[in-house]
């Protein structure tokens, strides 16, 4: 097979517009466009679909305010009402991944969540955060978090490793697990895509099968950004609320 | 595998915090105000007709609550004038039935005085008839005239025996 046709020479980052500052590489990338459509997609959606300020919303204001309620009752029922001032954040983490996730599915487009630096730097800056918030709030307290209270004593050398083990794998899991289904659906997209012209006639039955996999993949990509955004708000309930 | 390429790391986390920043901005100052505002409009708009159907609800039950009572003092006021022209009629047939009765007992009198008159004319009559009857029987019988006296006395006392 040839290079340019691997099932994993979608991920390739091209830098469409080098730019380096100082010793710092900060090209334009075909990640760093999808990453600029995803926020003029969102914004679009959102401010303009916004612009009439309807009372009985027409179709446009009814999806950017069902979005809105949604991730605010998310909020609410994960965090409760003391998550209201890092719902600003926690929506634009959900329409970020979603708008990137569904951009992802436009033939020849790039699917920059399908990266593990970007995941995992979006997970790493959500796992801070909410350690941050966790000491600001509840200052040395917060440590009590992995020593949960009412275990024996006894218990500690097992459970207090254990806690702080799954404490720092958060931001790993919370990146993988959006990286991981990214990459999978895209490369298995890929391959199939790679049968249909190989097999010939037969390569009906591959291409029937990446028409059902497509409508899957948008449901992953929605869903992947559902769990992305349920996660940081439990994280955020964590550290607001500790045990 | 390209995600591995530790050299294009940099630009895309440049990238990625310089687009985040901005989707950020716009959300947290255009876009959620303004859904919010929007949001809390409809449910104050909702609030309010709720509270002033309720309010029109309230007035039409006051409404009917006065035209009720509207309808049963007309009621009792109706009920009232008719039993009060009902004891007008009743007494002034009574008064009429009276006076109706009092006039008839009246004629009823005079035509007894009448009667009675009649009949003393009569028993009148019937005596110096009687008398003269039984003066001429006692002249025939005796050839001689009674005393006029003595017969009406015999007369009388025996008409009163004869009741």
């Amino acid at each position: 097979m040839a290079e340019g046709h691997s099932p994993l020479a979608q991920f390739e980052i091209k830098r469409w517009v080098p730019i380096q500052v100082g010793d710092i590489d900060v090209s334009f990338t075909n990640s760093a466009t999808f990453m600029a459509l995803t926020v003029i997609g969102v914004s679009a959606f959102l401010v303009l679909g916004m612009r009439r300020h309807a009372l009985v919303p027409g179709r446009w204001q009814s999806m950017a305010e069902l979005s809105y309620v949604f991730i605010a009752n998310l909020v609410k029922d994960t965090v409760g009402t003391e998550g209201r001032p890092y719902f600003p954040f926690i929506f634009t983490v959900f329409m970020f991944v979603l708008f990137g996730n569904l951009f992802g599915m436009v033939p020849y487009g790039f699917t920059f969540t399908s990266h593990i630096v970007v995941t995992f730097t979006m997970a790493i800056v959500v796992f801070m955060g909410v350690t941050v918030i966790a000491l600001i709030k509840h200052k040395l307290h917060f440590f009590t978090f992995f020593m949960p209270p009412g275990v024996p004593l006894i218990m500690a050398p097992l459970l207090v490793p254990i806690e702080i083990i799954s404490y720092l794998s958060r931001p790993v899991s919370l990146s993988v697990r959006l990286f991981a289904n990214m990459l999978a659906g895209h490369t298995l997209l890929k391959v199939f895509a790679g049968f249909v012209v190989a097999l010939g006639l037969f390569g009906a039955f591959p291409l029937a099968f990446i028409v059902a996999l497509t409508a899957l993949e948008i449901v992953i990509a929605f869903l992947q950004a559902f769990v992305f955004t349920i996660l940081t708000c439990l994280y955020l309930n964590d550290a607001l609320h500790l045990h | 595998m390209p995600q591995l390429d530790v050299n294009t790391y940099l630009p895309q986390v440049v990238w990625l915090v310089i687009t985040f920043t901005a989707l950020f901005l716009v959300m947290w100052r255009i876009a959620v105000p303004r859904i919010a505002d929007v949001l809390e409009a409809r449910q104050k708009r909702i609030a309010d007709n709720l509270a002033k159907a309720e309010a029109s609800k309230k007035e039409a039950e006051a409404a009917l609550a006065a035209y009720e009572q509207a309808l049963a003092e007309a009621r009792a006021e109706a009920h009232a004038l008719v039993s009060e022209a009902a004891g007008k009629v009743a007494t002034e047939a009574a008064e009429r039935e009276a006076r109706q009765a009092e006039q008839l007992q009246r004629r009823i009198a005079d035509a007894e005085a009448a009667i009675g008159r009649v009949v003393d004319a009569a028993v009148a009559n019937v005596r110096a008839a009687v008398l003269e009857v039984a003066a001429a029987a006692v002249e025939r019988l005796t050839d001689e005239a009674p005393a006029k006296a003595g017969i009406a006395q015999a007369v009388d006392r025996a008409l009163k025996a004869k009741g």
